[in-house]
């Protein structure tokens, strides 16, 4: 058995896992949430089998030392690495919390992340190291930064749902500010599934999609009808998530989370991953960079994204202190921080890259 | 009454400056100007930022929008003036509140732990009170061991009115892990500036068998004006000893030292050589595996030091790191360069021969006459006819074609291509290795010196020791009040964690545990 076998397995466990879990959610029954935890750490085991088997399939071909083998040296392998720290951070949660109703909101995330790796079409072969990866920074710098990501998308998971819980009326700023941003994502998601659908032949990795095809399928469409009717589908579930979220809220506040578990998690998960994004993220990142292109700090996109990532976690962390700025305020601030750091990983990589490029396909 | 006014404005400068109010301000607006740098390209041609201008706000706004982003030195954003005063602001910032709340801060963390009084008791958030079995005495050795064995604290104790009061703390000094953290961004700071004053960034092309003493600035005038280059012929002939250079000149040396900050030439103070560049590729494929460079340091006519640098395996000497940064062919590299082969005789004799372009040699120990007759970089077939052609212009399949003579006559030829070993071997059993075409590629290095990477590593450390305190260890401190009631003991135990209270709350749990049990066991 190869590793992408288990990827998939992996892959279809959790997406299992997150039905059962909403399931589980609906019903309330507690047979339902052993089944859920169940499917989610076959799961999980199956993905660190499929990880380690990767490690080994890659060091039998790149002959470079088991150190430099790590499968974390593209856009796939580190969503995968991604998908997995989430899980184990939601499996300690867990453990720890005795609460199962978070499952509902953390394996979205996985299964989401692991959905944009089919959706775009990524590149899933094993590549031999280009010349600049080969350095023993590379297993510590993104490891770490990775186990900071997941931690920082599970305060991004808890603070949602404090949003959703606290929020009280629709007019309210926090409010239109859950919905609306969430909207925003589904909708981005759902569009990029509509280019992959329609472009499929066409799209060879991402970069192409999203260089050349994004959105292509709906809000820039050379009809003018599927565009006016995108745009028009896209704000009308929108205002419907705005109209209707509240419904969430019954759907949360039914179980016994409360707002005060939400907001101790999304600070305790910030507090862990701030200093393991410090050091394995910028100060490993900027040695890193000093070793091999002999400058530390150049202002380049990527580090300049995860500074940005970095600031807005010391704002999170900082104004907590502030009178006043308790409780929604704060999960705004953490929200706004994870969409920070999903841009730092994809958004300099996939759309800055092609700003810069002027659409040239080459 | 003046003086008094006086004194308020500069406390509210001052509560200004130590502000955390202030600290959430710069963090945003270095952040929402950071993502401006992001999507303007920095020091780009300003061609570019034109047109990603027009790609966002249409072609008629782009030239005004570009004038008044330039003018507000968003181009080169990361050193405007503006951008540097934040820094400053920041900078600022972690000073004064580090000068106003850190004696407040040092004396807690210095102090040593003291008795408190009954009710001072009743306000703690972690609280156990359980009575055990057992004298005053033989309770108070029983919970001084389990605090010890438990917790890793070493217990004080004072006598009171109703028994015994035993208190510990530990981790007082954690409490200074902010105070590190927000000073090591200073040095970080710092060590940039340094950096920034008296270190330089350049880069240096080096071709195959050339020697350099200087390397070149990015931001200096590149103009390859002939001033320009009659300073750098001067010195270069001088092999980079600058008082034989101004001699050349008919100059002084400081004058020549302006001149050449001027030019951006920036004197090594030693000679560096670039024996050969070589790229390996993965197998047959022309993925980069390596890209090396064998450099020589000459100094005062002695080669001092050798080394194969490649990316991450840097060169230092004298405070001076050369890195591998680029590479490339050199301007009529095929016309100069050396050709090298390695002839295998059928008997197993090897023997390594040079020609030129156009050239000829005869192969040892035969009357064969070896002509170059050809050179690709990159030799590739045509699928459908199998006629040679020239895939890149880089140096990624080497071939030569040999036409092969006896006597005046042509005899046979051929493709001989560096990284396939079938193409080597010649019809009677010997074998002609093309090593390389030596002298038509230079390797492109980067060149830094900056006296303030070690302030600015000493800040990093700092900064991680620092946010593990502040974030994973705590200040914890616990009183424990012995009450005598004849043949019991009443414990009643106040502990307080400035930090994830949680955590000490359950150790406390366990010491409770701990004791309880001891007591069982005591029956």
């Amino acid at each position: 058995m190869d590793s992408s076998t288990l990827f998939g397995i992996a892959t279809m466990a959790y997406i299992l896992a997150m039905i059962i879990y909403i399931v589980y959610l609906a019903f309330k029954k507690p047979q339902i949430g052993v089944v859920a935890t169940t499917v989610t750490v076959i799961g999980f085991i199956t993905q660190t089998f499929a990880i380690l088997l990767r490690w080994k399939e890659f060091y039998d071909i790149g002959k470079m030392g088991i150190l430099r083998a790590a499968p974390l040296t593209n856009l796939y392998e580190s969503l995968v690495f991604f998908v997995w720290c989430l899980i184990l951070g939601y499996l300690i949660i867990e453990f720890k919390y005795k609460n199962r109703s978070f499952g509902a909101f953390i394996t979205p995330i996985a299964g989401l992340a692991l959905a944009f790796i089919d959706l775009t079409g990524m590149d899933k072969d094993i590549h031999p190291l280009v010349p600049a990866l080969q350095s023993n920074w590379l297993l510590a710098h993104v490891m770490m930064s990775f186990i900071a990501y997941s931690t920082f998308a599970l305060a991004f998971g808890t603070a949602l749902m404090y949003l959703i819980l606290k929020t009280e009326k629709r007019t309210e700023p926090s409010y239109i500010f859950w919905t609306v941003t969430m909207g925003i994502f589904i909708v981005i998601l759902g569009a990029m599934g509509l280019d992959y659908l329609t472009y499929k032949v066409a799209i060879k990795n991402p970069d192409v999609l999203i260089k050349s095809f994004l959105f292509k399928a709906s809000f820039f469409s050379n009809s003018t009808a599927v565009s006016l009717i995108s745009w028009i589908v896209a704000i009308a579930f929108i205002f419907l998530l705005w109209r209707y979220g509240y419904l969430l809220k019954k759907v949360i506040s039914a179980f016994s989370l409360s707002p005060e578990i939400l907001d101790e998690i999304t600070y305790k998960s910030i507090a862990i991953g701030f200093p393991i994004f410090t050091l394995g993220g910028l100060i490993f990142g900027a040695i890193w960079a000093d070793q091999a292109w002999g400058v530390y700090w150049s202002w380049d996109p990527k580090e300049t994204w995860s500074l940005i990532s970095w600031f807005a976690y010391a704002f999170f962390l900082h104004s907590r202190l502030l009178r006043g700025w308790k409780g929604k305020k704060i999960a705004i601030v953490a929200v706004v921080g994870f969409v920070m750091v999903i841009f730092t990983y994809l958004g300099v990589n996939l759309l800055l890259s092609g700003l810069h490029s002027y659409g040239s396909m080459e | 009454m003046e003086k008094e006014k006086d004194k308020g404005f500069i406390d509210r400068i001052w509560d200004f400056f130590a502000s955390i109010r202030l600290a959430i301000v710069v963090f945003a607006s270095l952040a929402l100007t950071s993502v401006i740098g992001t999507v303007l390209e920095q020091n780009a041609d300003p061609e570019r930022n034109i047109r990603l201008l027009a790609k966002l706000f249409g072609n008629a706004a782009a030239p005004t929008l570009f004038n008044i982003f330039e003018s507000l030195g968003f181009m080169d954003m990361y050193h405007s003036w503006w951008f540097v005063t934040i820094l400053m602001l920041f900078a600022a910032n972690l000073i004064i509140c580090s000068i106003d709340r850190l004696p407040r801060i040092l004396k807690v963390a210095k102090e040593p732990i003291k008795p408190l009084l009954e009710d001072r008791f009743k306000g703690f958030g972690i609280k156990k009170e359980f009575v055990m079995n057992g004298g005053l005495e033989k309770t108070k050795g029983a919970v001084s061991q389990s605090i010890k064995k438990v917790l890793g604290f070493n217990p004080s104790e004072v006598k009171e009115e109703s028994g015994y009061q035993l208190y510990s703390q530990k981790g007082n000094y954690t409490r200074l892990g902010v105070y590190v953290t927000h000073f090591s961004i200073l040095v970080i700071l710092l060590g940039a500036v340094i950096g920034i004053f008296f270190g330089f960034k350049g880069f240096l092309n080096l071709p195959e068998g050339k020697t350099y003493s200087v390397a070149f600035s990015r931001t200096g005038s590149m103009a390859q004006t002939q001033e320009f280059e009659r300073v750098l012929n001067a010195v270069e002939a001088s092999a980079g000893n600058l008082q034989n250079a101004s001699k050349l000149l008919g100059i002084d040396e400081n004058s020549l030292r302006t001149m050449m900050r001027k030019f951006g030439i920036f004197p090594l103070g030693f000679n560096i050589r670039c024996d050969m560049f070589n790229v390996d590729f993965y197998g047959k494929s022309d993925m980069p595996k390596a890209y090396r460079s064998w450099l020589s340091v000459i100094k005062d006519g002695k080669e001092v030091m050798k080394k194969i640098i490649e990316v991450n395996e840097p060169l230092k000497y004298e405070g001076i790191t050369f890195y591998q940064a680029s590479y490339g062919l050199v301007p009529g590299g095929v016309e100069n360069g050396i050709f090298r082969f390695k002839v295998t005789s059928k008997e197993g004799k090897t023997e390594e021969l040079n020609a030129r372009f156009g050239g000829s040699f005869t192969l040892p120990g035969t009357t064969l006459t070896a002509k170059i007759e050809d050179f690709s970089p990159a030799l590739g077939f045509d699928q459908a006819t199998n006629r040679p052609f020239t895939y890149a212009k880089q140096m990624n399949n080497p071939a030569v074609l040999i036409s092969f003579f006896e006597s005046g006559n042509r005899k046979f030829g051929g493709w001989i291509l560096k990284r396939y070993p079938e193409t080597w071997a010649l019809p009677d059993g010997y074998t002609l290795e093309f090593l390389d075409l030596w002298g038509s590629q230079y390797t492109g290095l980067q060149v830094r010196k900056d006296p303030g990477v070690w302030i600015v590593y000493l800040g990093c450390i700092a900064m991680a020791v620092g946010l593990f305190t502040a974030f994973f260890m705590s200040h914890r401190r616990i009183w424990v009040r012995l009450i005598d009631e004849r043949n019991t003991t009443r414990v009643i135990i106040g502990a307080s964690a400035n930090k994830n209270k949680q955590a000490f709350e359950r150790k406390v749990d366990k010491l409770v545990d701990h004791l309880t049990e001891t007591k069982k066991g005591g029956k």
